[in-house]
């Protein structure tokens, strides 16, 4: 009952067969696509690189305050001037790489840990445990997710763990609910009742052949995700609700330089083009994915 | 129809309860103490004796069970209690700032609209053809454009630069248009894509070919068959996209100095002022709950299966 849902409705399906012909025509029409792919990849891999080597690639310390040098123009020492206290752009944007991936990361992780963890037990316990964690589902997609995510933080407190959690806890029903699903699909498969014909217990069904197929759906679906996660998280920094100054990082980033937004536009629009790529290069194998679930181009093999 | 209706507000009251459940218990397993905040933001100094008192006159030592009653009696009759910060009637205040928010949501919901529709049906038409390439190259960007960049960049372009939109505040319709931009940019990129495909896949069905053997025109066909067919699960689409655009609204006011519920709210959240915050979620969710029940209902009336069905149940 809520906007995520729209997401997941699409995304749903895309887990399931891959065709032999959806693959031909993969191999058929494969430029322009692969273009998006790899400058994806590389936008990525950058991202990261900037997260793991930030002490040794940036040129400055990022909270390093120096106030005779405030609001500096680009320069040769400092590649992308300086903020209102100072402190080097570029320094800052190479550190604050480490916060937005990490928590994204984070988040990733615990969603799928408790949405796997929830789903599953609903799909295979059944019976009133079902019932009552579809129920929990439900109320919490009641809720707008970015409000329930701001009245999380409202109540728990300031900083990135508590915005890292107030995510999880908007999403996890989503993930719980197609884990479920999934769970159920497979309960009834043939290759199921052998194992237990077999001699096999619930237990020892459900860690070997539940399990794996579930968990690389799941890791599929919050791979696509990753995107829509990292602009909750930058929203909700630049409210100035997550990390605290004077970490960097880039949604706060772009709130601390609201003042300067008449004279140094650059502070806001460098970290916010940041995210943009971030969330693109993330989004990017998403969409082309959904595109291939694309009734025309379905049809266009009918023809 | 009426039973429809009544089937589905039925369905609601577990819906509102566990929603009441889960705000309580976040409200009451917070690591922070109300009654801190209570004499903070009232510069009590907090000693022993005036903590105690605090919790009394919150009722903060009663059982959970009796507090949660207490609480749920208050919350059905709209009373949330007194600000720790203004020491108003919270209801009162952001009932005062709601009109703004709903004007800044409807006037993104109208742009999402009026935008996502021409935009999603030239799509589908020019299939494969630039416009519809140009179409999926903007939904790329739109769904990864944080709102708030997209709100500096237009006040750089259009406030700084070129001087024509004001940036800040409540005023004539010019002072809406950025802030509503920044907030529908998301649900206009998602729902353009809807409808192209949406439209594709009307496009194919039996009667749409039946048609166009029996040869009637082009125009007509998508007018008639597949414009009509594609738009009902955009209804659905677009009472869910209402969370999507209230959550934007409040980084929106936050941006442009909108006086609406979402900045009242976020500065109630730096200073911890609980009853705005509760107040708050709860308004918004009433608000998003009854935008679905409403195109949930439009739905049904608009899906003659639906419509047709509920009448024969009623015979029956």
């Amino acid at each position: 009952m809520s906007e995520t849902n729209l997401h997941f409705r699409e995304r749903m399906d895309l887990t399931g067969n891959v065709s032999d012909r959806r693959r031909a025509r993969a191999r058929s029409k494969i430029t322009g696509k692969t273009i998006a792919l790899v400058l994806a990849g590389t936008v990525l891999l950058m991202i990261a690189g900037m997260a793991l080597f930030a002490p040794w690639i940036a040129p400055f310390d990022p909270t390093a305050i120096d106030l005779g040098n405030r609001l500096a123009p680009a320069s040769s020492t400092h590649i992308l001037g300086t903020d209102h206290l100072g402190r080097d752009m570029l320094s800052r944007l190479i550190w604050g790489a480490r916060p937005s991936l990490g928590s994204v990361v984070t988040i990733a992780v615990l969603i799928m840990a408790t949405g796997f963890l929830t789903g599953s037990l609903s799909g295979y316990a059944g019976g009133w445990v079902d019932s009552l964690i579809m129920r929990v589902c439900e109320a919490f997609m009641t809720f707008p997710t970015f409000i329930l995510a701001l009245f999380f933080i409202g109540v728990f407190g300031m900083g990135m763990t508590n915005v890292v959690i107030a995510i999880v806890l908007t999403h996890w029903a989503w993930y719980a609910r197609i884990v479920r699903s999934i769970v159920l699909n497979l309960r009834h498969r043939d290759y199921i009742l052998a194992a237990r014909a077999a001699g096999g217990g619930p237990v020892k069904i459900f860690l070997r052949h539940i399990t794996p197929p579930v968990l690389a759906q799941l890791m599929i679906l919050a791979t696509l995700d990753l995107g829509h996660m990292m602009l909750h998280v930058s929203g909700l920094s630049f409210l100035g609700l997550g990390i605290q100054p004077p970490s960097p990082e880039w949604g706060c980033m772009i709130n601390d330089a609201r003042q300067q937004i008449w004279t140094n536009p650059g502070l806001a629009l460098i970290p916010g083009l940041m995210i943009f790529l971030t969330v693109l290069a993330f989004n990017i194998p998403g969409e082309l994915l959904r595109d291939r679930l694309d009734p025309s181009l379905l049809e266009r093999e009918g023809d | 129809m009426t039973r429809f209706i009544f089937r589905r507000l039925v369905t609601l009251v577990p819906l509102l309860f566990g929603v009441s459940v889960i705000v309580f218990l976040l409200l009451h397993l917070g690591p922070n103490d109300p009654a801190m905040s209570y004499l903070r933001l009232s510069n009590i100094p907090p000693t022993d004796a005036a903590l105690e008192e605090a919790r009394e006159t919150l009722g903060l030592n009663r059982p959970l069970l009796e507090q949660y009653l207490a609480w749920l009696s208050r919350a059905v009759r709209l009373d949330f209690g007194i600000s720790y910060t203004t020491k108003a009637p919270v209801t009162r205040h952001l009932l005062h700032y709601l009109p703004n928010t709903i004007y800044l949501a409807a006037v993104s919901m109208l742009i999402t609209v009026a935008l996502s529709l021409p935009l999603g049906i030239l799509a589908a038409k020019s299939k494969g053809r630039w416009p519809d390439h140009l179409s999926r190259l903007l939904a790329y960007i739109g769904v990864s454009t944080p709102s708030f960049w997209l709100a500096f960049l237009m006040i750089i372009v259009f406030a700084v630069r070129l001087g024509w939109l004001p940036t800040m505040g409540l005023g004539g319709f010019r002072h809406v248009i950025m802030p509503a931009f920044s907030v529908a940019l998301m649900s206009t990129c998602i729902n353009m894509r809807l409808i192209r495909g949406n439209m594709l896949e009307q496009m194919h069905t039996r009667h749409v070919l039946y048609a166009r053997l029996r040869g009637v025109k082009e125009g007509y066909i998508l007018k008639g068959h597949v414009l009509k067919n594609s738009l009902i699960p955009v209804v659905t689409a677009l009472g869910m996209h209402v969370g999507e655009i209230l959550g934007g609204a409040v980084v929106a006011e936050v941006i442009f100095s909108w006086p609406g519920v979402g900045r009242y709210a976020v500065s109630a959240i730096y200073n911890r002022d609980f009853p705005v915050m509760q107040c708050f979620i709860l308004m918004m969710t009433a608000i998003f709950v009854l935008c679905n029940l409403l195109t949930d209902i439009l739905y049904a009336f608009l899906d003659p299966r639906i419509r047709l069905q509920e009448q024969e149940g009623n015979h029956v």
